[in-house]
């Protein structure tokens, strides 16, 4: 197997749009097409799990006007997979302005796929109670906080809370009690583990103008890099955008409500307001992750919802 | 007697600010508007007195809060089309910024 160098990598990211798999290899990403014998083979056996980010329950502008369908429309497609996965994380805005009708309708839509869930909360999740009722509904195994861990296919999945008490001009904050509870949930585990943290906005500085980072995710990553194979699931910037260091990838998820502009091409981060109608299902959609059975990296493909 | 500078200087500045310091029953208000993940005017200057309306026309919710310790004023989360007002009585400099978006910041300079 030939290792891909730096610039294949790069040039790897530019077709992400149309759907890639990714295999992390002794920490350097491999990538081939969906459709590939290769890509068939990584994603065939063992533990599968999928991520989907920022629903926005709640949200309408005439352009983006059906996000629940768009939403359940990308449940749907995951339950009925030859791939269904054994776990779906949410990695936050699943509402857009954390009212009891968006929470509901969420419930059904997340709830009612059949599918096992587990959420962190985005920014639009937590509006004015810092989360609480938010935690209530879809805090499962997380305390008051919103940070929680388990075990499931032989990983270790950590969810991690930044979006509450942010600082003027600052970016995410994961902040110190959550980052003891880190250091204490790691101890003691052996670095073979794979292990999978999900949070709501970047934990790596994509674009600072626009708060696309987290101010302390340097020293979580720190806690993190005695492990061989650590993946880095986000979303908050509803596009694909993924970096590897070391035994480690990052990855932000597509939204299934609205997508936004790449990061500072347009004057602000609001949602992209330009694109053909008929273009709305190619940036919309879901990451599937799966497990090689055996001590093997993991595998990252991004499906949109359609071409 | 003499008016304090502050004042003396908006009064030379024209016509249209003489209305910054007729009598509190007639207080004078200002605007600003959020859009495009932007406060609109980022500096607003006013007299003490005013009250100042932010409104939302975004399609994201954003609020208003203080960055002062302790905050002198926080607003609720506002949807689309929904807004905050405060009074500023004293003169002063006020910083704020969104608790969502922490990279939206402001000031409104109060003399
Ligand atoms: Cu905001
Ligand atoms: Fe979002
Ligand atoms: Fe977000």
């Amino acid at each position: 197997m030939d290792e891909p160098t730096r610039r294949d990598t790069l040039e790897c990211m530019l077709w992400a749009g149309t759907g890639l798999l990714w295999s992390v290899v002794g920490g350097v990403p491999r990538a081939s097409l969906i459709g590939t014998a290769e890509a068939a083979t990584a994603a065939a056996a063992g533990f599968t799990f999928a991520q989907v980010s920022d629903s926005h329950l709640g949200f309408a502008t005439p352009l983006y006007n059906d996000v629940a369908g768009t939403t359940a429309e990308a449940l749907r497609a995951l339950g009925s997979s030859t791939q269904r996965p054994s776990l779906v994380l949410h990695t936050g805005d699943v509402t857009h302005l954390s009212k009891a009708a968006e929470f509901d309708a969420a419930q059904q839509i997340f709830g009612g796929s059949g599918l096992e869930m587990r959420y962190v909360p985005g920014e639009h999740d937590v509006i004015d109670d810092d989360g609480r009722a938010f935690l209530e509904r879809f805090g499962r195994g997380a305390g008051p906080g919103g940070w929680s861990s388990f075990d499931a296919g032989g990983i270790h999945f950590i969810g991690l809370n930044n979006v509450v008490n942010l600082q003027a001009g600052g970016l995410g904050q994961i902040g110190a009690a959550q980052l003891a509870f880190l250091e204490a949930d790691l101890r003691g585990r052996s670095a073979s583990q794979p292990i999978v943290v999900f949070a709501h906005i970047p934990l790596w500085t994509i674009h600072a103008p626009w708060g696309w980072g987290t101010e302390d995710s340097e020293q979580a990553m720190r806690l993190l890099a005695r492990f061989g194979s650590v993946t880095v699931l986000n979303g908050h910037i509803h596009q694909i955008i993924q970096k590897v260091e070391g035994h480690v990838a990052f990855h932000t998820a597509r939204s299934t409500a609205f997508p936004q502009p790449a990061p500072g091409s347009a004057p602000s981060p609001g949602p992209i307001r330009n694109l053909p109608a008929d273009r709305l299902r190619s940036v919309l959609g879901v990451t599937r992750v799966s497990r090689v059975e055996g001590n093997r990296p993991l595998a990252i493909i991004d499906t949109p919802l359609g071409a | 007697m003499s008016l304090p500078p502050m004042r003396r200087r908006e009064l030379f500045a024209g016509a249209a600010l003489t209305l910054a310091v007729i009598p509190a029953a007639r207080a004078a208000t200002a605007r600003i508007v959020i859009d495009d993940y932007a406060f609109q005017p980022m500096e607003l200057r006013i007299a003490a007195g005013t009250a100042v309306t932010w409104e939302n026309r975004d399609s994201s919710p954003h609020n208003v809060v203080s960055s002062a310790t302790p905050r002198v004023f926080r607003s609720r989360t506002m949807g689309t089309g929904e807004g905050f007002s405060f009074t500023f009585a004293e003169p002063g400099t006020y910083r704020y910024f969104c608790s969502l978006h922490p990279h939206m910041q402001a000031v409104v300079m109060v003399t």
